[in-house]
Formats: C-alpha cells, structure tokens, sequence
C-alpha cells in the first residue's frame, strides 16, 4: 500500500517535472503567461475609476451674484485638487440656469451650480441663502461623486462663514463649532489607510488567474497531448491514471499559483495595494484555491476530447462564476436567486477570504468557513473527477 | 510459445463497428504484419492490444496478460510506437527517453545504459542532449523507437512505422525491425505497404472492413492465390495476330488477357493445365511463341483476391470526420 502511494507519488513528480520543463521551454507559452495578469490589472485597474479620482470634470457655473460671497465660492471651486496633482473641475462660466440645463443637455458639462441673485444681500441681511447643484442625470456615477464633492465644498465654506459670525455674536463661547455643529460624526476603518477600488479588485483577479490556470491550463494541456499523441505514450506506460491526474494537477497548479504571485506583487507595486493578513495564509489560501478548482478541470479534460470542446465549455462555465463570484461586484448588491447561485462557486468563497487577509488582515480563525468550503469543493470534484478520468481514457 | 492471443477482440463506437471478431496468435521472436487500407480497424486492434481502447467483446493476452485483467502488466511488457510520435518537442532526445524509463520504473543506471545502447544503435548518439523539436521526422522516428524499446518490452507494436519517411530512413528501420526479431522481441506491425510486408513479416493479417479476411506467411498466400487461379503468365508472340487473340479470348482456361505491348500478352490462367492448352492454341493458330514467364503474385493480386477490390481503390473509404454528425466524432477520432 505504501509502495504503491510511493510510486503513484514518484511518476506523478517526473510528469510534472515534465510539464514545466516543456512549458518553461516554450516561449510564446511563457509570455503569455506574464502578459495575462499584467493586462488584467492594467485593464481594471485603470478602467474601474477610483472613488476620489474626480478629474478635470467640466462644471458649469451660473453666478449672478454681485455681492462679495458668490465671487469667494467661485474662487473656492477652482482651487480644489486631486492626489494626483491634477485639477479636479474644469470650470465653465454661464450666463443662466437655462442656458446651464441646455450645455448639459449637450453634454458639454456634467453638472452645475447656480448662485441666484440675492446670495450675497441674504447672507448680510441674516437670512439663510440657497445654492443650486444641477446634476446630469444621464450619468450618475459622475454626478454622484461631483454632488459629493460640490457638497464637501459648500459645507466647508458655509461652516467657515458660520464660525466668523458665531465668534462675533457670542465672544464668550470657546469653540464657535460646538454652535455650529453640536457634535461630529467620525468613520473609521480597521486598518490604517484609504482603502481603493482596486484593493477590492486586487483578490478577485488573483483567484481568477488561479481558476483559469486550473481550468483552462489543465484541460488544455490533457486535450494537447491528446492531439499531439503524447497522451498515448503516458497512458500506455505501466503507471497509475492517478498519477497523471495529480502530476498534471501540480504543475498547473504550480503555474497558477506564480502567475497569482506576479498579479500581488504587480498589485503592491502598480497600484499600491497593501497586502495587511499574514503572507503565509496568503499563499495557503491561493494553494486553497488551486486544490478547489482542479476537480473541475479534470472533469472538463477528461470529458472534452478535442481543444475546441475543452474551451467551449470552459468559457460557458467561467463566465458565470466570474461575474457571479463576487470579484468584480458585491454579491450583497444582487438579486437573492442570484446570491443563491453565487454560494455554489467555489471562486465567491476564495474571492472572500483572499480579501479578507489582503485588505482586512483577518487572521485564519477569522475564515474557517471559507477555507472549509474550498476543501470540500476540492475533494467533492477530485472525488468525482478522477474516476471519471481514468474511465474516459481507456474508453 | 504464443507472445500474442487475440480471442474474437471486437470494438463497435456506438452503431459502427471499428473490429469484428478478430482472432490471431503472434510466436515468440516473429513478425507479424496487419495488413489492410486506412479504416480498415488495425490501429483500433492494435489499441485494444496497449490497453488504450477497451475492446467490446472478446479479449487478448500480451506476454502472457490478460489485457483486461493485469492492463499494467501487458503496459510494462509493450512498447508502442503509435501513428504519432511520442515524444516532446521541447524536451531533447536523453530527457524524453529518461521520462518514459522512469515512468516504466526503470532504475536510473538501467536508464543511463539503455539510452547509451539505444542511441548509438539506431545511430543517433550525437544527438542525445538536441531538443527533439528541432529534429526532422526520420530523426524523430529513430528517437520514438529507441522510447519504445527502453524498458526491454516483449513485444514492440509498429503502427506504420515507416509512412512519410524518405528511403533511406524506411530501410534502416526495416532492418532494424528484423534484428529486433532475431533478439527474440516479437513484433507487431501495421502498414499499407505490401513491399514492407511482403519483405519483412514472418505472417500476414490482411484486414478488411473490420475482419481478418486471411492469416498465412507471405509465400503461402500468395501461393493460395496462385493455387486456386493457377496464376498469371506473360507469353511473347513473335507475329501476333487477331485470330491468335480472338482464340485466346474464347478458351476456358484464359481468365483474362492484356496486351502489354505488340508482342506481349499477360494472360491470367484458371484450371489445370492451362498454360499447355494456350500453348497449344496459339501454335494451332500458327503462332511462334518466343518465351512464356510466370508471374509470381503479389500481395496486391492477394488483397484482390480476398476483397474482390484493390487496395488503392478502399483507401478512400473512410468517413472524414467532419462529415459526420458531432456525436459520432469521438468515434471516428480513432482509425
């Protein structure tokens, strides 16, 4: 019995020694091994826009104040400027509300803020004035973070005007903002730091690299050997189907999990991701990852007899799990049959716990549930696929 | 001794049935030849055989193992040199021959010696640490053999070993394959080339359509042919006339004739004494014969004779696989 393990162990070693040696020999198969995560992160790291990144957003201004205040709003609007060091609005100066409704209905700004008449005469005359923020309905990712940014703005301007004039009223107070606002509230995280949109993407593209080497890696590899007729030496030589299954496993696992090591370090590097869990839990829960989606590959492999097939079905699998998974989009924003769906995947419990050691720095207590899932998953597949495999090969 | 018992081995894909019935036995040391167009089940025979394909019905003993029962038995005492090459392009010619030794458990110092002893067999030592990618297909085929006999197997299976190969490759592995034989290493063979059955097998299976239609040596065969057919002559006439042609057309004797050129006539014969009553007839006709050759048959006229088709004409036969329907591809996948 323990010879026998000892042997399966052994001939599964030389294949997958094997599978990397002639990987790491192939050169177009290596670059594009770099390339793929390096494009993924690129790609959503750019295109999924960051929360405070509000850049050159053309606002229109209608100021038909005279008086001294609307002039000081106006300056206090071009003075803002992003992290990056860049202008957050690009101002437009407009003659009326209708004409500022019209240039958005052009889209030529996404928004507008109009100062009426009498601002300035209210205000010295100790009444409350008003401003008006237009928001361009059409896009309301912009406009949500321009109201957000303009009400920032006005809030800080207004509580200025309100300390001057609560100093001069009551000398005696000693912290005019205790008037103002009685009591402030303040959000805090768990760790130190601004979390970004891409901190929240970093992990999902990290399983996603590490299924897609599972998936697509292993039943592409099995169904190329097929067609080259290598498959028909390994098959014909006295080892155990087990063995092919497991060498094919770790060297594709092997790849998966480096080419999710390049994707965290392309991460920290790029993008500025703070990795704050523990790296060894780090790098269990990507082997996790590799163990839980294996099963599936080999089933696929073993099923499809020609590359095309093996891809098809890869895709029709993949997608879903993808956008179902949590990695891109919170699963608590779906429908409830959808969120149903979402805990039968395997990818959402990886995604979850990858991201709570990446961005939380939750230690391993704090994902049992996660890790128990993905072994399950992992032998559930293995469990079913394995025999299939050895079926389907000696058919 | 028996190296090979095939027992009524049958394969049907789904309603098409790739083996019927097959039947033979393979001596220790012999080389035995499959003889038939593409299609005709010699790959899919010679699977069930290496344990690649399970057979429906029906089953064989390779060295002695059940293919079914010990199949990792029968692996340990075959080498397969397949229709494809076995053999990784990006690995050289000592890794890819190390690979297969250590996974047919061969210690590593028995590896070492046999790729020494292999390679400078098949003269190709020069070549040891070359990726095999590089290699053209003869060197590639040389590699591939020398995998297949690396773990001293019984018995070495040749699924076309020679196709595509220049002359010069296909004869050294004809003679290479003899020697094999004289070392006591059973070989079986498939091909569509007579010439290479005909010069190197010690039996002949000539398959068609899925069933062994004759199992004999080369010389027997082509004596049955010549037995039941009396044969074929080639006689030259020095004044060749119609009347001598007409005469000849209407003997019983005269199964068919050709003019091969003015003065000659191939003639195939039935029945006994047929060439003395031609003789005799195209004398009475006042014709003065010059010479009359017999023509040994070859395994053409004997596929002929067994199929009622040439060869050539069924090797078209076969269903191109993307003219059936999808879920009969996997099937037509094996030839």
């Amino acid at each position: 019995m323990f010879q026998r393990a000892k042997k399966v162990l052994v001939h599964s070693y030389h294949l997958a020694v094997k599978d990397l040696l002639v990987f790491a020999r192939d050169r177009l198969r290596l670059v594009t091994f770099v390339i793929m995560p390096i494009f993924l992160m690129v790609m959503t790291g750019y295109v999924f826009p960051n929360q405070n990144a509000l850049k050159n957003a053309p606002l229109g201004i209608v100021n038909l104040d005279v008086g001294p205040v609307g002039a000081q709003i106006v300056s206090a609007l071009s003075q803002p400027v992003s992290s990056q060091g860049e202008k957050m609005l690009k101002l437009t100066y407009l003659q009326s509300e209708a004409e500022a409704e019209q240039r958005i209905r052009e889209q030529e700004v996404n928004g507008a803020i109009v100062i009426p008449a009498d601002f300035s005469s209210k205000i010295s005359a100790g009444q409350q004035a008003t401003i008006t923020i237009i928001t361009d309905q059409s896009n309301p990712q912009i406009s949500l973070m321009m109201s957000g940014a303009l009400e920032t703005l006005m809030s800080s301007i207004s509580n200025q005007m309100a300390t001057d004039k609560v100093e001069k009223l009551i000398p005696e107070v000693p912290d005019p903002q205790s008037v103002i606002n009685p009591f402030v509230v303040k959000s805090k995280g768990i760790v130190p730091g601004n979390p970004n949109y891409f901190e929240f993407m970093a992990p999902g593209i990290m399983a996603m690299v590490i299924m897609m080497a599972a998936m697509i890696g292993l039943a592409g590899s099995v169904s190329r050997e097929r067609e080259l007729g290598t498959l028909d030496g390994i098959l014909s030589a006295p080892i155990s189907r087990l063995s092919i299954v497991v060498g094919k496993s770790f060297a594709q696992g092997v790849r998966g999990l480096l080419q999710a090591l390049l994707t965290l370090i392309l991460a920290v590097l790029l993008f500025g991701v703070v990795v704050h869990g523990n790296l060894g839990l780090l790098i269990l829960l990507l082997i996790l990852t590799v163990f839980s989606f294996i099963g599936i590959g080999i089933m696929i492999s073993a099923v499809s007899s020609e590359q095309e097939t093996a891809m098809t079905i890869m895709m029709t699998v993949m997608f879903p799990m993808i956008f179902l998974s949590g990695a891109f989009f919170p699963v608590q924003q779906m429908p409830t049959a959808l969120q149903w769906v979402s805990k039968a995947i395997p990818l959402t419990y990886s995604v979850e716990a990858l991201r709570k050691c990446i961005v939380l720095g939750t230690g391993i207590s704090g994902m049992l549930t996660e890790i128990w899932v993905m072994l399950g998953f992992g032998v559930v597949f293995l469990a079913v696929a394995i025999p299939v495999f050895s079926r389907v090969t000696t058919r | 001794m028996n190296m090979i018992e095939v027992q009524e081995l049958t394969k049907r894909f789904g309603s098409f049935t790739a083996v019927d019935r097959v039947s033979f036995q393979v001596m220790k040391g012999h080389i035995f030849g499959f003889l038939g167009p593409n299609g005709a089940g010699k790959t899919t025979t010679i699977r069930m055989l290496c344990t690649l394909l399970r057979p429906s019905e029906g089953t064989a003993t390779v060295a002695g193992f059940d293919i079914l029962k010990q199949p990792n038995k029968v692996r340990e005492h075959i080498g397969l040199v397949a229709e494809k090459i076995i053999l990784y392009d990006q690995l050289t010619a000592a890794e890819n021959l190390t690979l297969f030794g250590r996974l047919n458990n061969l210690p590593e110092k028995e590896i070492k010696q046999g790729i020494e002893k292999w390679l400078s067999r098949l003269h190709m030592e020069q070549w040891r640490n070359s990726q095999v990618g590089t290699f053209s297909t003869g060197m590639k085929q040389r590699i591939n053999i020398a995998r297949a006999l690396l773990h001293h197997p019984d018995v070495i299976v040749l699924d076309e070993p020679t196709l595509g190969l220049d002359p010069q490759t296909t004869r050294a592995i004809h003679e290479f394959i003899s020697e094999l034989s004289q070392e006591e290493i059973t070989v079986l063979l498939t091909t569509h080339d007579m010439n290479e059955a005909d010069s190197l097998c010690h039996e002949i299976a000539i398959i068609d359509q899925a069933r062994i239609v004759a199992i004999d040596t080369p010389r027997n065969l082509k004596r049955l042919v010549s037995e039941e057919n009396t044969g074929v002559i080639d006689i030259e006439i020095a004044n060749p006339s119609e009347a001598i042609l007409s005469r000849l057309r209407q003997m019983e004797a005269v199964a068919s004739l050709v003019e091969t050129d003015t003065y000659r006539l191939r003639v195939r014969t039935k029945g006994s004494n047929a060439v003395g009553s031609i003789v005799a007839a195209i004398a009475s006709e006042g014709g003065q014969i010059r010479a009359i050759n017999s023509v040994e048959p070859n395994l053409e006229d004997v596929f002929l004779h067994f199929t009622g088709r040439q060869m050539r004409d069924v090797s078209t036969g076969k269903v191109p696989s993307s003219h059936r329907p999808p879920w009969r591809r996997r099937a037509s996948r094996v030839r």
